[in-house]
């Protein structure tokens, strides 16, 4: 079936099998592998996207379903020569081992700031508890997160 | 396959009579992991989210009505006042699942750990369900009928679920591996209502659907009453009643043994749910009672 939807602010199209989930056709039909495919059960959170807005697993939207509507995925945040505030605190952090859950809590940790520029640990634990890191015991995701939060409330974002 | 994609519900349920096997599908977050790992390849699916009528609720008197494809996300924020049905809510998944996750999906899921699924059977919900023969309503016990499996006919969509507002305490608790992105070993509600004077606990992931432990009940509700707590929230209940009352919870429960538990500590654990979630409520009423 053709599916038209807006993508990082463009209209796409493609055309998929029916029982596709939005993540393979932004990965498989529209060249945006920043959105990582692993447990494709809403477990890890890795394949984190905004659906009209609202975060979601895209692995678990019926690509039908996007149908007509707005996505943003990762590849939206950075600009041509410049990371987004979150990513930037990511790598100062050292938030980033392996990396491949890296974009699932770049989106999660932006979607979180942008409701709540100033959380509490609590807040942030319970706002990345669907993004799993196998890597940095999280420690250092937490840092990053509080960097990049400093900075928005200092207005430098 | 086929995804239909209806505009309205009265075409959503003129597909679905014309479709007697399609699957219907909402938020997506049980049914995508199906598709997903191929366990299902239904001939059709119809979508239900392009549609604005299953996601209102609404009050109605001293009722309140939860359209099935109310997530989540949003009983969290725009219903407070129904504590346990938040708490429940809070319980489910990960952010990105409660923003997809609803009430009706599930409904539609009965599986025996469903975290709203309590919620609804200790206000006694009664189910709406419609298709293009009518509308029905139907208790919450005829609706969930085993793991799995509901009384909702080939042809018919689940609207949403219908209960009275309870006054009283009312809170929910979970067990599991992780605070979040687990389903429940065990989960209990408890809700006391001032207005029948009765007590009322419903167990989850412990049966084959959600239960209610009646003798437990009626035992809390009684001490209650001697006690004189209806009249006074500030009355002590006795341990000795409360410790009963957790007794009779965990014999009402019949778990079995599985990947996520045994039988032995499902028993337990609602026991100790149990026992809290009086504490609690007893707590609440002191401190109301204090404040008045």
């Amino acid at each position: 079936m053709l599916i038209r939807m807006l993508v990082n602010g463009e209209w796409r199209e493609a055309d998929v099998w029916p029982g596709s989930s939005l993540l393979f056709v932004l990965r498989e039909e529209l060249g945006l592998p920043g959105s990582k495919n692993a447990c494709e059960q809403g477990e890890c959170g890795s394949c984190s996207a905004w659906l009209d807005g609202e975060l979601v697993c895209t692995c678990l939207v019926l690509a039908a379903q996007a149908h007509g509507r707005e996505v943003r995925t990762v590849e939206s945040l950075s600009g041509e020569d410049r990371l987004h505030p979150v990513q930037e605190a990511f790598l100062e952090a050292g938030a980033v081992q392996c990396g491949f859950c890296t974009p699932g809590l770049v989106v999660a940790v932006t979607d979180l700031l942008d409701h709540d520029p100033a959380p509490d640990e609590l807040t942030v634990r319970e706002a990345l508890s669907g993004n799993l890191c196998r890597c940095t015991g999280y420690e250092k995701v937490f840092d990053a997160v509080r960097l990049a939060a400093r900075r928005k409330q200092e207005g430098s974002w | 396959m086929d995804v239909l994609m209806p505009r309205a519900l009265e075409e959503a349920l003129a597909m679905r009579a014309e479709h007697p096997g399609a699957v219907p599908i909402a938020g997506g977050t049980d049914l995508m992991v199906e598709l997903n790992f191929d366990h299902i390849r239904p001939e059709v699916m119809i979508d239900l989210s392009g549609f604005a009528d299953l996601r209102e609720w609404r009050r109605e008197d001293d009722r309140l009505f939860v359209g099935s494809g109310v997530t989540y996300t949003r009983i969290m924020r725009e219903l407070p006042e129904m504590r346990a049905l938040v708490q429940a809510s809070r319980s489910v998944g990960s952010p990105q699942i409660r923003n997809r996750g609803t009430i009706g999906g599930n409904l539609g899921t009965a599986s025996p750990a469903g975290d709203s699924l309590p919620v609804l059977a200790v206000h006694d919900a009664e189910i709406v369900v419609a298709s293009v023969r009518g509308e029905r309503s139907l208790s919450w016990r005829d609706f969930l009928l085993g793991v799995k499996r509901t009384a909702l006919e080939p042809d018919e969509l689940i609207l949403g679920a219908r209960w009275r507002v309870l006054r009283g305490p009312q809170s929910f608790a979970k067990v599991g591996t992780r605070n979040a992105m687990v389903i429940a070993v065990a989960n209990l509600c408890f809700a006391t209502d001032p207005e029948t004077r009765t007590v009322r606990v419903a167990l989850g992931s412990v049966a084959p659907t959600v239960i209610r432990a009646p003798e437990a009940e009626a035992l809390l509700a009684g001490a209650f009453a001697r006690a004189g707590a209806w009249d006074d929230p500030s009355a002590p209940i006795p341990a000795s009643d409360v410790e009963a009352f957790a007794e009779r919870v965990s014999a009402a429960a019949q778990p079995i043994d599985d990947v996520r538990g045994s039988a032995a500590y499902r028993r337990h654990a609602v026991r100790v749910l149990a026992e809290r979630a009086v504490g609690r409520a007893v707590d609440e009423l002191a401190e109301e009672a204090l404040v008045s």
